[in-house]
């Protein structure tokens, strides 16, 4: 029996220090065993490094920033889908997930299919609804506000106390430790992010992430723990050990099976230091670190894509425990002229 | 005392923790003692032991061996008594 062949469009492929999902996500679908790939990558920068990498992306396209607008990204994305044919696409940036889900009916109606969160676990699970989020489905989470004025910064500073964390809406995190710091990071967040700013909480212990798959039904599809080992000045995981904590698990398939979480998703969790879990931020996304997933047993990307198919994967069962993953950095050498048709004509 | 089952040592004293991602290094000495203690050897027959193969005093031993518990402890590699 001939395996079925998919072309499958991949975003993320910015493999920098704050590395986006592209190309490890694009690592697991090329080592899926259900099926073949060929794969569409699709960039907003013609300096992400994904596009020039061997192996990765069969072919790359330039598509519009998420601030352009749905109907820029939806012509685009017909432009491409003449040429390639696509069956499934998995967008792996949170700044640009609203825009997918958004054209999720249109794109299956061109034969393209996704498997995304839904709109209200989008939203639900947003930094600024977290606080209600833990209420609704009895997890933990740190005492937190989302502020729109920095006076508020004075207002909250007695029920939330320093050290206090400064979120962005998107990205970003500081830690202040008093109120000029406060004030300097609420400055740098909105310039950068806009409003509103989430003041949280700070929870002192060990950070641990989960990366998972929910088939939308409550079922957890896959899920992997894995404790940071060494951390980049962005706060993002350069090595990772994958770990065995019963407690962890659980609390994941809680998560899924209370919200029927539908799609890719990530945990991050503080573990405080009387052993108690605290849920820091749900990314309702693959994350970065998906290549260890694969690497321990688990081939997130491809159970996605067998989801997003319509097919029903088994859930996966164990994975190997104490797999480290070790980022490196790697210096292509990159013909000008493929820079140059990549930037002018849009796809290379 | 005892070491918790999941914790993982090999021979050259490398202690991995599979439930919190932690890893610790031994000296050869601190090696021997956590496989006597995987063993199920009691503290006082692990003393005997220390103090016949290496030239230190039985009080000192006690001494670094009460230290070494209670660090096995905090890293949570021996079960709370």
């Amino acid at each position: 029996m001939s395996r079925s062949r998919y072309t499958i469009a991949v975003t993320g492929l910015n493999a920098i220090d704050s590395p986006g999902p592209g190309v490890a996500v694009i690592r697991g679908l090329r080592e899926a065993k259900a099926f073949d790939v060929r794969i569409v990558g699709l960039a907003y920068e013609s300096l992400e490094p994904g596009v020039y990498m061997p192996g990765i992306a069969d072919r790359t396209y330039l598509i519009p920033y998420p601030s352009a607008g749905i109907e820029a990204l939806m012509e685009r994305l017909e432009a491409i889908n003449r040429e390639e044919k696509l069956d499934v696409i998995i967008p792996n940036f949170d700044a640009e997930l609203y825009s997918f889900m958004k054209l999720e009916q249109n794109l299956a109606g061109m034969g393209i299919h996704m498997f995304l969160p839904t709109f209200s676990q989008f939203e639900e699970r947003h930094k600024v609804n977290l606080p209600e989020f833990g209420k609704k489905y009895g997890i933990d989470v740190p005492a937190g506000v989302a502020i729109t004025d920095p006076a508020e910064l004075f207002k909250h500073q007695k029920e939330l106390d320093f050290p206090m964390m400064i979120k962005g809406k998107w990205y970003d995190a500081y830690i202040a430790y008093n109120m000029e710091q406060a004030r300097n990071y609420y400055n740098k967040i909105t310039a950068k992010w806009g409003l509103p700013v989430i003041l949280q909480q700070f929870v002192h212990g060990t950070e641990y992430n989960v990366t998972g798959l929910g088939d939308g039904d409550g079922n957890t599809i896959a899920a992997v723990a894995m404790r940071k080992q060494y951390i980049t000045d962005k706060g993002k995981a350069w090595a990772g050990i994958s770990i065995d904590d019963r407690q962890l698990l659980d609390l994941t398939r809680h998560f899924v099976s209370s919200t029927r979480w539908r799609g890719g998703f990530e945990l991050e969790m503080m573990k405080s230091n009387d052993g108690r879990y605290f849920l820091m931020e749900i990314n309702p996304r693959i994350p970065a670190w998906v290549y260890l997933a694969v690497g321990v047993g688990q081939n997130i990307p491809e159970a996605l894509t067998l989801l997003a198919m319509g097919e029903k994967p088994a859930p996966f069962g164990q994975y190997d425990v104490g797999k480290l993953f070790i980022r490196y950095s790697w210096d292509l050498i990159v013909d000008r002229n493929d820079f140059e048709n990549f930037s002018v004509t849009g796809s290379l | 005392m005892k070491i918790k089952q999941q914790i993982a040592i090999s021979d050259t004293g490398f202690l991995f923790n599979p439930s919190t991602g932690e890893s610790f290094t031994v000296n050869p000495v601190g090696a021997e003692i956590l496989a006597m203690l995987r063993d199920g050897k009691p503290e006082d027959q692990i003393l005997e032991t220390v103090t016949e193969t290496y030239a230190v005093e039985k009080k000192t031993a006690e001494k670094d061996l009460h230290e070494f518990a209670g660090m096995l402890k905090m890293f949570q590699i021996i079960d709370k008594e």
